[in-house]
């Protein structure tokens, strides 16, 4: 069971000293707060791509303890990382991009599992297209496809909606919501929407200035976070 | 006339190429390296063939490949041969020469790919050597083709080096026999005046020179398409 993810991080980027708590247990916990609060690089220190003191848990699974001297590869963290600009590796077809992961997948029964995921998200058709011939929405189901055609223990999306307009932007949504169900794993979703938020977010933790400031369901938390807006 | 010159030439270049190109590729990554120390030193030392008078280049060359030098002893205990003034010594030369444009054109491929890919391909569970090879160098494969295509005329370009450490005539591959390269080739027919043997040789080598770059170009502006 991929249980809760457990985290107390401390990393500097630039002058912002970030110091935050988080409790995520499966289900889509949103990490709101202005731009330049530290909700990405937190993030980015969760996939460990950047260097932070403290500590990670994932269930049972230390993946940092710098006490102990435990620093797990970000390969070997078995988590997803949607990037706000997608990074849809350029050189390959929406297929190869998925089953670029499926390293738990044998090698035979990748490319089924890739395209039945890409017909899941609704651009099966693209399975033999590279992403430059993409639309902005296309390109966002072919990243998730990606992202959860490697079955992670963790799902990770930084602002990956953006970029879209509201109509696209509720449509997946309602198709993360779909994956982190069944899934049943943490997925901690950064974004600054606090519509956004309203549709996907199980749990809200809202950060100021690399501090969490408050904690709790949507309902408790949305007001503040519109009144930081 | 023969052609002689000038297929040993290519025959040179095309070794050096594929040598620079390895060992540049590899240098080029180990250089985009953040955490990799005294970086400006290691620039500086892989630039350096292109700064030096290639008199000073080959007067290296000379002295740590010659034949009473330790690599050159050990070299003849290995092959049975020696490296300078021979097809080795010319490739070396040759090499040496290409590599920091190899380097070059490489560092600047690979500062071109987005650094979210790489991270998205860690995060996909790659270890680095498969980000490597499956990312990294793809991605980077324009500049990995200019390099070689520059890395290719620069070698068959080569004169002081050559002169310095393969001035003899000597063996090429399949047949060419007891011949120069065509640089060289050029100046000894001019000092000998046959002004007609250089022309034409002169004029071969600068036209297989410009389509090596023209295709280069051509090659590299489609792989940047393709993306």
């Amino acid at each position: 069971m991929p249980g809760d993810l457990v985290a107390d991080l401390a990393l500097t980027r630039g002058e912002l000293a970030i110091a935050a708590e988080l409790r995520c247990p499966p289900g889509i916990t949103c990490l709101m707060g202005p731009s330049g609060s530290g909700k990405s690089s937190l993030l980015a220190a969760l996939a460990g791509l950047l260097p932070a003191d403290g500590r990670i848990v994932l269930g049972d699974t230390v993946w940092l303890d710098r006490k102990r001297g435990v620093d797990v590869a970000v390969d070997a963290r078995e988590l997803a990382y949607v990037f706000q600009g997608l990074a849809l590796f350029p050189h390959m077809t929406a297929l190869h991009n998925v089953m670029y992961g499926m390293h738990h997948v044998e090698r035979d029964a990748r490319p089924a599992k890739a395209r039945a995921l890409l017909d899941q998200l609704g651009v099966g058709h693209l399975a033999h297209r590279r992403p430059r011939t993409f639309s902005g929405g296309e390109a966002q189901r072919v990243a998730l496809a990606r992202a959860f055609g490697r079955s992670p223990r963790l799902v990770l999306l930084d602002e990956p909606f953006s970029a879209l307009d509201r109509e696209l932007r509720a449509q997946l949504c309602r198709l993360v919501r779909e994956l982190v169900g069944e899934l049943g794993v943490p997925a901690v979703h950064v974004t600054h929407s606090v519509a956004e938020a309203r549709q996907l977010a199980d749990r809200v933790i809202l950060i100021h200035r690399g501090k969490v400031i408050a904690t709790g369901t949507p309902a408790e938390v949305l007001t503040e976070a519109e009144a930081l807006e | 006339m023969s052609w002689a010159p000038l297929v040993l030439s290519l025959q040179i270049a095309t070794i050096a190429m594929i040598i620079s190109v390895v060992v540049g590729t590899a240098l080029a990554v180990v250089l985009a390296w953040k955490r990799l120390p005294l970086p400006d030193l290691f620039h500086a030392l892989v630039s350096t063939p292109l700064v030096l008078p290639p008199t000073v280049l080959g007067y290296y060359l000379l002295v740590s490949l010659g034949p009473h030098s330790l690599v050159g002893r050990a070299w003849h205990a290995l092959f049975g041969a020696d490296i300078a003034f021979t097809f080795t010594g010319a490739v070396v030369a040759a090499t040496v020469g290409s590599l920091p444009l190899v380097i070059g054109a490489v560092r600047v491929g690979l500062d071109a790919i987005d650094p979210n890919l790489i991270a998205a391909a860690r995060t996909l569970g790659a270890k680095p050597m498969r980000v490597l090879a499956t990312v990294t160098l793809p991605l980077a494969s324009p500049g990995i083709i200019a390099g070689a295509m520059l890395g290719f005329a620069r070698a068959l370009g080569d004169y002081g080096m050559t002169q310095m450490i393969a001035s003899e005539r000597f063996n090429g591959l399949f047949g060419i026999q007891n011949t120069s390269p065509a640089s060289i080739f050029v100046y000894d027919e001019l000092v000998a005046m046959r002004e007609d043997a250089a022309r034409n040789m002169a004029i071969a080598t600068t036209a297989l020179g410009i389509a090596m770059l023209f295709l280069a170009n051509r090659l590299t502006r489609r792989l940047h398409r393709a993306r």
